[in-house]
């Protein structure tokens, strides 16, 4: 089925989009022009100039609102599904409890520079976002939250002394990528330092990732904006004990 | 502005500022019986000494960490420096100090405690080159005041404050007198992330780092310079701010003194909270740095804004109050006048929440009426800024509304792209379109405003107040440090034995000797 969509202003069909910009321009004439014939090459023909603003010397603020030629295949569009069940904490609890027969242990950390611990604070603390408790509420996890600023040395050693079944990494700062300079180092830390079978599941979170980046990170799982400490728990008990359990019995058949 | 329309019971009031006296007082005990590398490296840079080895280490760390291997850090370094100054026939200027500390870290020093005549002699030569240091500061004090009277201080209140921070000081330079330009009273350099844990200040002009710019001596110059620059263009004093935070407190407000910052960001707690450093090294640098903002009259501004980001804004208000007046203890008895108290308050309460609004007005107003001769400093939201521009612009309106409501004095611009990237030219523009609406459409709505007797807003202030009491009795039964190491701020547990920097902490030995402190604590004396 061929699906194709465009932008909805009031009337279906209509494409009508609005964007914002600045040219380094001050304002006259030509930086209307400017930013109109810029808006025509985004895609939005006809565009209407509805805002322009010069800012200091050699700025100029625009806002246009256009109908936009592009179309939007729906069926080419490719993201990651939740390819998992979504569990209460009561039922993460009994898996654990029933498959895996110990606590599953947790290292959670914000690592490089980034200090900004609010996105690992939201899955780990007992207080969790938005109503949900974070992953300290469930009985049947040991959480060990090693906040701020920890290097990958801290974070690899203290995965190893927790025996960590996952490590989670947040990572909120990306000016000059230091998000994913920063992951790969950590996942690249992790292959180096222990192996294969031993290597706990990575997780990244963050505000800015791209969540198909997984490969090209070295981790397991990336995490993006609106994350629940939920669907952190019940995609940990997926890739650590269910997927894994039926993953044997498909060899073993 | 000391109006009481919260109609809060003076008693009540004067037991939480006792309360936190008390509270406070073992801690002052404890710093003033200790010392830190970063307070000794202090005194070297107000001695003179100055610039880094070829990798980048500062000679006042080479120097006081010779030092310390020699005969430790109990009696301060001023004594054997200088006693080996005079030793080695050098005198006592900046020049030759630096050389003795090129000559320390080259091992061709060693140094001893002097003893009878030789120890007057280290003294007084100290003291002597210590002095010239603060004269320094001093003259900037003045400056400072000579061109606040030539240009004048911004026509309104609050004063606008706005972040600069691309990592590049030459790159920030001009995005701070364009912001200057837009409307800015205050520009703030962030400090490139990480900075904090770096027990050491880096040197020179810098233009790499990550979500800010390094905090240097030369950055501090660069910057003042430009911004003498706006000023004299603007015809309003136009003041500069930096984070005197870290591991290296005590000598940033030293370099801000000696490059005439105007605001420091420097809080009691928020070292030991949020970037773990040790508690007793924190509480010890922290009284040097104030007493240093004190003599160069920086405005500090203090970080209760951050607890609200980890803690929930409203069942945790009340630990905004505590460490307020926690922070005004500290900082009066580190010799701040009230006007260079910037305390700090948000406003972060789930605007989901009913009555949010309502609750964000009780607590400032609580801030403003507690402390009705400091220069407030309300920020603005973060945790709740979703992405969401439009209505993240619309939250700001209301954050602003806040401020001119209460009488705020310094407002730091918040952004609708808060949460999404670093703030654009644009994003900037439309902020203060936004504090320019509000201060002329409200400015001065303050006057009308009167929470009803006993109403809604007048209700939450007491209780936030009464809890606050509550909490600095525990505080007092308990003490600060156990109370720091239990979590009771934005729920960080800092145990006082742990955390970074606490190998860089000294008990003063019999016949410590700090020539900066003696005279910092005896004012008059070396004022001009």
């Amino acid at each position: 089925m061929k699906t194709v969509i465009r932008p909805y202003g009031d009337t279906t069909g209509d494409g009508m989009t609005q964007v914002s910009f600045t040219l380094p321009l001050p304002h006259d004439k030509k930086a209307e022009g400017a930013a109109l014939q810029l808006a025509a090459k985004m895609g939005l023909e006809p565009a209407m100039l509805v805002h322009a603003k010069q800012m200091g010397d050699g700025f100029t603020f625009f806002v246009i609102y256009g109908s936009v030629r592009h179309l939007v295949e729906l069926d080419k569009v490719v993201v990651v599904e939740r390819d998992f069940p979504l569990l209460t904490a009561k039922e993460v609890n009994t898996v654990v409890k029933q498959k895996l027969r110990r606590k599953l242990s947790v290292v959670g950390a914000c690592i490089g520079t980034d200090a900004h611990t609010v996105g690992i604070d939201a899955i780990l603390n007992l207080k969790g976002i938005a109503g949900e408790k974070g992953l300290e509420y469930y009985r049947e996890l040991k959480v060990v939250n090693l906040g701020a600023q920890i290097t990958v040395p801290e974070l690899v050693a203290a995965a190893k002394a927790e025996k960590a079944d996952a490590v989670l990494v947040s990572q909120v700062v990306t000016q000059r990528d230091a998000h994913l300079h920063n992951t790969r180092e950590m996942s690249a830390a992790f292959r180096e330092a222990l192996p294969a079978d031993k290597r706990p599941l990575l997780i990244v979170g963050g505000p800015r990732f791209d969540e198909l980046m997984t490969d090209e990170l070295g981790v397991d799982r990336i995490f993006g904006r609106g994350t629940t400490p939920r669907e952190v728990a019940s995609y940990l008990v997926h890739a650590l004990i269910t997927n894994k359990a039926e993953r044997k019995k498909a060899v073993a058949a | 502005m000391s109006s009481n329309k919260l109609g809060l019971d003076p008693a009540l009031v004067h037991r939480a500022r006792a309360l936190a006296a008390k509270a406070g007082r073992p801690v002052v005990d404890m710093a003033r019986s200790h010392t830190t590398v970063s307070v000794e490296r202090a005194v070297l840079r107000l001695s003179g000494v100055t610039g880094a080895d070829p990798d980048g280490i500062p000679w006042v760390n080479r120097l006081v960490d010779a030092v310390r291997n020699d005969v430790g850090l109990g009696h301060g370094v001023a004594l054997p420096v200088f006693h080996a100054l005079a030793e080695h026939g050098l005198e006592p200027t900046g020049a030759e100090l630096t050389l003795l500390a090129q000559k320390a870290a080259a091992g061709s020093v060693r140094f001893d405690l002097p003893t009878g005549k030789a120890v007057t002699a280290a003294k007084k030569a100290s003291r002597r080159q210590v002095a010239a240091g603060i004269k320094l500061i001093d003259r900037n004090r003045a400056d400072r005041d000579k061109m606040i009277k030539r240009y004048g201080d911004p026509k309104q209140r609050p004063w606008i404050y706005l972040i600069v921070a691309t990592g590049d000081i030459y790159e920030d330079i001009p995005q701070a007198q364009a912001a200057a330009r837009a409307g800015a009273d205050v520009i703030a350099v962030i400090r490139s992330t990480g900075q904090s844990l770096l027990d050491y200040v880096p040197e020179g002009a810098t233009r790499e780092g990550f979500a800010g710019t390094y905090a240097t001596q030369e950055n501090f110059r660069l910057m003042r310079a430009a911004l003498d620059e706006s000023s004299r263009e603007l015809g309003r004093y136009v003041r500069l701010t930096n984070y005197a935070s870290g591991l290296c407190m005590p000598e940033i407000a030293t370099l801000a003194g000696l490059q005439r910052l105007d605001m420091m960001l420097n809080d009691s707690m928020y070292g030991i909270l949020f970037r773990d450093i040790n508690p007793i090294r924190t509480f010890v640098d922290q009284r040097f740095s104030r007493q240093i903002h004190a003599r160069a009259g920086i405005i500090i501004n203090t970080g209760e804004d951050n607890y609200l980001t980890t803690a929930d804004a409203v069942e945790a208000a009340h630990t905004v109050t505590v460490s307020q007046l926690l922070n005004e203890y500290f900082a009066h008895e580190a010799g701040l006048a009230d006007w260079q108290l910037g305390l700090g308050h948000a406003f972060e309460i789930n605007p989901e929440l009913p009555e949010s609004f309502r609750l964000e007005l009780a607590h400032a107003l609580l801030a403003r009426e507690l402390f009705p001769d400091a220069p407030l400093k309300w920020m603005p939201p973060t945790k709740h800024m979703t992405g969401d521009v439009f209505r993240g612009n619309l939250l700001d309106g209301f954050f602003n509304l806040v401020g001119a409501l209460t009488g705020q004095g310094i407002l730091l611009v918040g952004m609708m792209t808060e949460a999404v990237v670093t703030p654009w030219l644009s994003d900037r523009d439309i902020a203060l379109q936004n504090v320019r609406y509000v201060l002329g459409a409200a400015g001065n709505l303050h006057e009308d405003f009167v929470p009803a007797p006993d109403g809604f807003i007048q209700r939450r202030a007491h209780q936030v107040l009464d809890e606050a009491i509550d909490l600095l009795e525990k505080i007092e039964d308990d003490t600060l440090l156990n109370a720091i190491a239990d979590g009771t701020f934005g729920i960080m547990k800092r145990p006082a034995h742990r955390g970074k920097g606490l190998d860089g902490v000294a008990k003063h030995d019999d016949g410590y000797y700090n020539p900066a402190t003696e005279i910092l604590e005896t004012p008059g004396k070396e004022q001009q």
